[in-house]
């Protein structure tokens, strides 16, 4: 027996290559990043794979899905959010169907512990009319994500793996088995499945929907979604799905007598498992990590006549935020332990914060100066360390949407009037999302200042490669068109502050498009260099 | 046997390299663990938690309910006191008694300390001191480790054989320096619990 540490997020990534993985691709994001960090790590072992960041993840699924059609086994891994940047492959991968298999890993981030939102991926799955499995915990990940490649080549469809941080990011032992070989990748993908012409697209959605009662039948089938009906127990059953089956069972143990339950980790869930689940019980309750998106389906219009239904639609659990087992203890009528409680004295909350030296501050606090005797300007922000420039002491930005939005946002805001209007946005997030807008703005000459904070890195996520910093960065620019007496390079460190004041006041007095590219290491790396 | 921690600090302050050993010398000792640690954006100095499960039988969530922690192991004592709803009655809380102020309204240390204070059983420990002494001011965990070890049924040779994986990458200088401070941890909290 093999037993291995590992987090949730290196379990899927160990299964993956277990499983005869011959790609993968991602973009860094909490709580997935360690999925690709991890390949990279064992990349360089007996079994030879790619494994390659990519500059954003809608790139990255589109690497997979080649490999794919190759008839080679890829997977894509990112956060929640970047399954929105990659929604249109990733849709589309249903029509054309897998050749090789291909695994989306999402990692979903209920509570947003680093997330602008917590969109629930299961919709996705749903939308694409592909299997979404969802692992419990670590054994089942590992598990799971070894099935899903055999799965995805049997029904030739892409699978999507539902993870969420407290899966991704939780560690415990894990039994691995040996390894697959690879694909050889002998076959192609057939052209007439692979061209979406509409006449070839609606015979391959018709094949899809034509499949889903095979996604069914495996879904009563599968071991990943167990009934288990308690004789003794009529009044209560329960319906758990993904790693609320964890909270569910530790509070389970604590009531007299265990309610019958199913549990729900392949979706579309097992209609006939939840049915019989329905007849033996007076009452369900529906406990998902996530939007209610069983209960959804379960309540329907009418409810079920007779049954009373309890879930996140009816407050038994509140609709937002991470589940935790004290809710599911108090959704079970089991009394929550009191605990110590802090008596007489208030905690100060201690948010994240730049680090010292950070070269962001530099440029908020030159940023800053240059913008305080303008009393209409905007500064719209972007995705990245940065973003807590919006916090005390800073209080240097007033926007932060999705990848890419300060520069299209910036535009927008300049065109509806606001001056000045500036975008502050990272290298990485800016090779990311940012190049397009840029372009636009190019072409309108838009009254706008577009600061790049070129830090070297994806900071926030624990320092992966960048793909447009330094001077290929200032090539970026300057081949979109930007003119280049407005595109400056400042060097954001104290010593520099009256310098760099002054040019981004000149950049902001000048009624055409600007680029200031603020460059310095980030600290991190810095240090990191330092050490080794 | 089960054996719940919550561990705690400030991002940076090497929360996750006591997971490692812990993690690791339960496995070696065949016990079951499942350990919830915080990464990303939530990471950048900010405040930090694990949840660290230990069992002989079947761990399900990898959170920790109210009430249900034997222990409370913190580099920080205000990060302590941000998790007390987790200890349960009779459980153990382990504290550095150094504070790390990166916020402008940090309370009164002698408050802080006192409420710690109220719990049943709290071992305080100056890691700052401690640590200094083994060598390095960023062995702080170390000197925490060695002070919770007293408590964890896990034993002392399998914790120290993991501090010295975890460490043998940076030299053997580092390596030194963290047994130390592990060592001095733990003298230091026999002695406070005389």
């Amino acid at each position: 027996m093999n037993k291995m540490v590992l987090l949730g997020d290196e379990a899927v990534a160990l299964a993956a290559v277990h499983a005869g993985l011959s790609a993968a691709y991602s973009y860094p994001g909490t709580p997935a990043s360690e999925i690709m960090e991890y390949l990279i790590k064992i990349s360089g072992g007996s079994q030879k794979f790619v494994a390659k960041w990519c500059v954003n993840e809608k790139v990255a699924c589109e690497e997979a899905l080649g490999v794919s059609f190759a008839g080679k086994r890829a997977m894509v891994s990112f956060k929640h959010v970047g399954l929105n940047v990659a929604a249109d492959p990733f849709i589309n991968s249903a029509i054309t169907g897998a050749n090789g298999g291909l695994v989306v890993v999402v990692a979903d981030d209920p509570g947003m512990h680093s997330s602008q939102d917590e969109q629930d991926s299961r919709y996705y799955a749903d939308f694409a009319r592909i299997l979404c499995l969802e692992p419990t915990g670590h054994q089942e990940a590992y598990d799971m994500t070894r099935e899903a490649f055999d799965l995805s080549e049997k029904f030739n469809l892409p699978v999507l793996i539902r993870l969420v941080t407290r899966l991704a990011h939780s560690r415990s032992s894990v039994e691995v088995r040996p390894a697959r070989e690879q694909n050889r990748g002998e076959a192609y993908g057939n052209w007439q499945d692979w061209t979406l012409l509409p006449s070839n697209a609606r015979r391959r959605f018709k094949l899809l929907l034509d499949r889903q009662k095979d996604l069914k039948e495996y879904a009563e089938e599968t071991r990943f979604n167990h009934l288990s009906l308690n004789p003794n127990n009529k009044k209560l059953g329960v319906v758990v799905t993904g790693i609320a089956y964890n909270y569910f069972k530790e509070i389970a143990a604590r009531l007299p007598e265990e309610p019958s339950y199913l549990k729900v980790s392949t979706y579309p869930f097992p209609e006939k498992k939840l049915l019989q689940l329905i007849d033996q019980v007076e009452e369900i309750l529906i406990i998902e990590e996530g939007y209610p998106f069983l209960e959804r389906f379960i309540r329907g219009v009418t409810g079920i006549p007779g049954k009373k239904i309890r879930g996140k639609m009816d407050g038994t659990l509140p609709p937002s935020g991470e589940l935790t087992p004290d809710l599911v203890a108090e959704a079970l009528g089991v009394p929550v332990k009191p605990g110590l409680k802090v008596e007489s004295l208030k905690l100060a909350n201690r948010p994240p914060q730049l680090c010292v030296g950070c070269p962001h501050a530099d440029t908020f606090k030159a940023l800053k100066e240059a913008l305080k005797d303008f009393s209409r300007a905007n500064v719209f922000s972007d995705i990245g360390c940065y973003t807590l420039g919006a916090l005390p002491p800073y209080n240097a930005i007033q926007t932060c949407v999705c990848m890419g939005a300060s520069v299209s946002m910036a535009k927008g805001g300049a065109e509806a009037g606001i001056y000045p209007s500036v975008a502050v946005i990272g290298d990485s997030t800016f090779a990311h999302s940012g190049i397009t807008p840029l372009l636009d703005a190019v072409y309108s000459n838009t009254d706008m200042t577009v600061i790049i904070l070129d830090n070297g890195t994806v900071a926030m996520t624990g320092a992966q490669p960048s793909f447009g910093t330094g001077e290929p960065l200032d090539r970026i620019v300057a081949g979109l068109g930007a003119s280049p007496e407005h595109i400056k390079v400042i060097i954001p460190l104290p010593k520099h502050h009256e310098e760099n004041v002054r040019v981004i006041k000149e950049e902001l007095a000048y009624h055409g498009l600007s680029v200031i590219i603020a460059r310095r290491e980030c600290i991190q790396i810095l240090g990191a260099k330092k050490r080794s | 046997m089960k054996y719940d921690i919550i561990l705690a600090g400030v991002g940076g302050q090497g929360i996750l390299s006591i997971a490692f050993v812990i993690d690791n010398a339960a496995l070696e000792q065949g016990l079951n663990f499942k350990q919830a640690e915080v990464h990303g954006m939530s990471q950048r100095g900010g405040a930090v938690q694990s949840h660290l499960r230990l069992s002989d039988g079947q761990i399900y969530s990898d959170l920790i309910p109210l009430g249900e922690a034997d222990m409370i192991l913190s580099v920080e004592p205000l990060e302590t006191l941000r998790y007390f709803s987790y200890l349960r009655p009779d459980g153990a809380v382990v504290s550095s008694t150094s504070p790390y102020k990166n916020i402008p309204d940090y309370p009164e240390l002698e408050d802080v300390l006192r409420e710690i204070k109220r719990a049943p059983l709290s071992v305080l420990i100056d890691s700052e001191k401690l640590a200094k002494q083994a060598g390095s001011v960023k062995a702080q965990n170390m000197v925490m480790l060695g002070a919770a070890s007293l408590f964890l049924p896990l034993k002392e040779e399998n914790l120290k054989k993991y501090i010295q994986v975890l460490f043998e990458k940076r030299g053997e200088q580092i390596v030194k320096v963290n047994l130390k401070a592990f060592d001095l941890g733990r003298e230091a909290a026999a002695s406070g619990k005389k």
